[in-house]
């Protein structure tokens, strides 16, 4: 029964975030810094395991493929794929769960326990429009993210590639060129763009309507990471089977 | 430009007052507050006090409209809340100043930020101008050359004035305050108290205060309410709580040995 009545007072929330718009100077400052939190302060961390698992999936890729039967450019071909259609796009969005999703929570939590949520609605703001809203605005940047984790997954993987020995130059950006589907960048992108209003917002929704102190901040932040994941992972197979099935 | 030198405008050439009818409040079947009726004047000081559990803050929160009361009436100004719209409700919001009892002051933004906020959210003044009515509210307030600090680097007495700074930068009407002194050493807390009261005469404003601390209600009382399990138990000033006979007051105001002795020394002398 709980179960659906945090469904509904989710989607509750998301139609509040539009009423009582936060005035545009105050709102302006607020995506700025949201941006800078959520899509700027994580581009380290993307670039660092895009980069190492792009080798890891060409590495992998390459020791599967030891027979003369195979063509040395099918590992290129092969970490492009995984990396286009599911590394960047779903598992980089679990780890953006993880840092992401849970300082969400964890920064709405605590102004919930420490009442400056309470401050905002006395002073007659819309809180889940000033502080859900402009997250929801930064994290429409979030493809840029994974555009940059696409990019440096290849290149991780090329680099692994010719250092360790298991191909040409040649041969891995033939690869990477071959049977190439534009409309397999589109899905991406798709799922990329979605999976950016979920980190946004789930955790924005166990943060607002934690009760507790600061013990129940932790758990929240827990609790979001879970349902974030499950989300993004049921989401990513319905999106699979609409776009590509 | 006038509004900006001037702490404060009062052309309240009326009556201003805060007015509750049989206010019900439950949780889960629970009542937690019971019938309770009270008015609050301008320019007093008013406290509510009462043991924890009582219903202060769910008192205090339904003033606010942080919780939907019930059953009964409240009034600001012979208006009831339940029946205006959402444009006279934020009307009324932009003239209520809150001091929660941690201050509530955002982590990230600094001092200035933090006062002048209710200031961009409500108006539309240039940003010079915001700017000399922040330095107005915490000068009042005694605070000067910290507008840059964030609230972490300010002491509790320090956050406690820039919580009644940002309450009163947008010259309100109705200042209510939760625990305002809680936390705070006994020396700060008198100066918190006076500063409330100061502005209270001052300004003419409607203002409540829920409280613990009975140096607050020998204070600053002029009117005291104390609630006992939900229900009004006892109404007077802090004039007539040396004299009340009322078992539940007398418990929880003389608990030390130290009060019970102030009382039978002011009743002695009076």
């Amino acid at each position: 029964m709980i179960f659906f009545h945090n469904i509904g007072l989710y989607f509750v929330m998301l139609k509040k975030m539009f009423d009582k718009p936060t005035k545009w100077s105050v709102m302006k400052q607020l995506i700025i810094k949201d941006t800078q939190d959520t899509v700027v302060n994580s581009l380290g961390i993307i670039s660092f395991v895009s980069f190492f698992i792009g080798g890891v999936i060409t590495i992998q890729m390459a020791l599967n493929m030891t027979g003369s039967l195979y063509p040395k450019y099918l590992i290129g071909f092969a970490t492009r794929e995984i990396i286009i259609l599911e590394f960047a796009p779903t598992i980089i969005s679990i780890i953006m769960a993880g840092k992401v999703g849970s300082f969400i929570t964890s920064s709405i939590g605590s102004m919930r326990v420490t009442e400056q949520i309470d401050a905002l609605e006395v002073m007659g703001v819309n809180s889940i429009n000033y502080l859900v809203f402009p997250k929801v605005v930064a994290l429409l940047l979030y493809p840029f993210l994974i555009s940059i984790a696409m990019f440096l997954g290849i290149l991780g993987g090329m680099a692994a590639c010719i250092y360790g020995g298991y191909s040409t130059l040649d041969n891995f950006i033939t690869g990477i060129q071959t049977e190439f589907i534009s409309f397999h960048m589109t899905y991406a992108f798709i799922k990329t763009f979605v999976f950016g209003l979920i980190i946004a917002t789930v955790p924005s929704f166990h943060g607002y309507y934690m009760k507790g102190g600061a013990l129940e901040v932790g758990k929240a932040s827990t609790t979001s990471f879970i349902w974030t994941c499950v989300c993004i992972i049921i989401l990513n197979y319905i999106l699979t089977q609409m776009l590509l099935g | 430009m006038y509004y900006h030198t001037k702490l404060y405008i009062n052309s309240n050439a009326f009556r201003i007052m805060i007015e509750i009818k049989n206010l019900q409040k439950s949780f889960d079947g629970i009542k937690v507050l019971n019938e309770i009726s009270a008015s609050f004047e301008k320019g007093k000081t008013s406290l509510v006090i009462g043991e924890s559990g009582s219903g202060k803050t769910v008192l205090l929160k339904c003033l606010l409209g942080l919780h939907n009361y019930d059953g009964g009436e409240i009034k600001f100004d012979g208006i009831n809340y339940k029946n205006i719209s959402d444009k006279q409700k934020m009307d009324l919001k932009s003239k209520i100043g809150t001091v929660f009892q941690g201050s509530a002051l955002f982590d990230s933004m600094n001092i200035e930020e933090n006062v002048m906020l209710p200031l961009k959210m409500f108006n539309n003044y240039s940003n010079d101008e915001m700017l000399d009515r922040v330095n107005l509210v915490l000068k009042r307030v005694n605070l000067e050359n910290v507008n840059k600090k964030m609230p972490s680097e300010a002491s509790g007495g320090m956050q406690k004035r820039v919580a009644i700074a940002r309450a009163i930068v947008n010259n309100p009407k109705f200042l209510f305050c939760d625990e305002p002194n809680s936390g705070l050493d006994p020396n700060t807390a008198i100066i918190i108290d006076n500063l409330i009261k100061e502005i209270t005469d001052e300004y003419k404003i409607v203002t409540i205060i829920n409280s613990h601390d009975m140096n607050s209600v020998m204070e600053i009382g002029e009117k005291i309410i104390f609630l006992k399990e939900g229900k009004k138990e006892w109404e007077g000033s802090k004039h007539t709580i040396f004299k009340t006979e009322n078992k539940s007051v007398t418990n929880f105001v003389y608990s030390s040995n130290l009060y019970k002795k102030v009382r039978e020394m002011y009743i002695r002398n009076s």
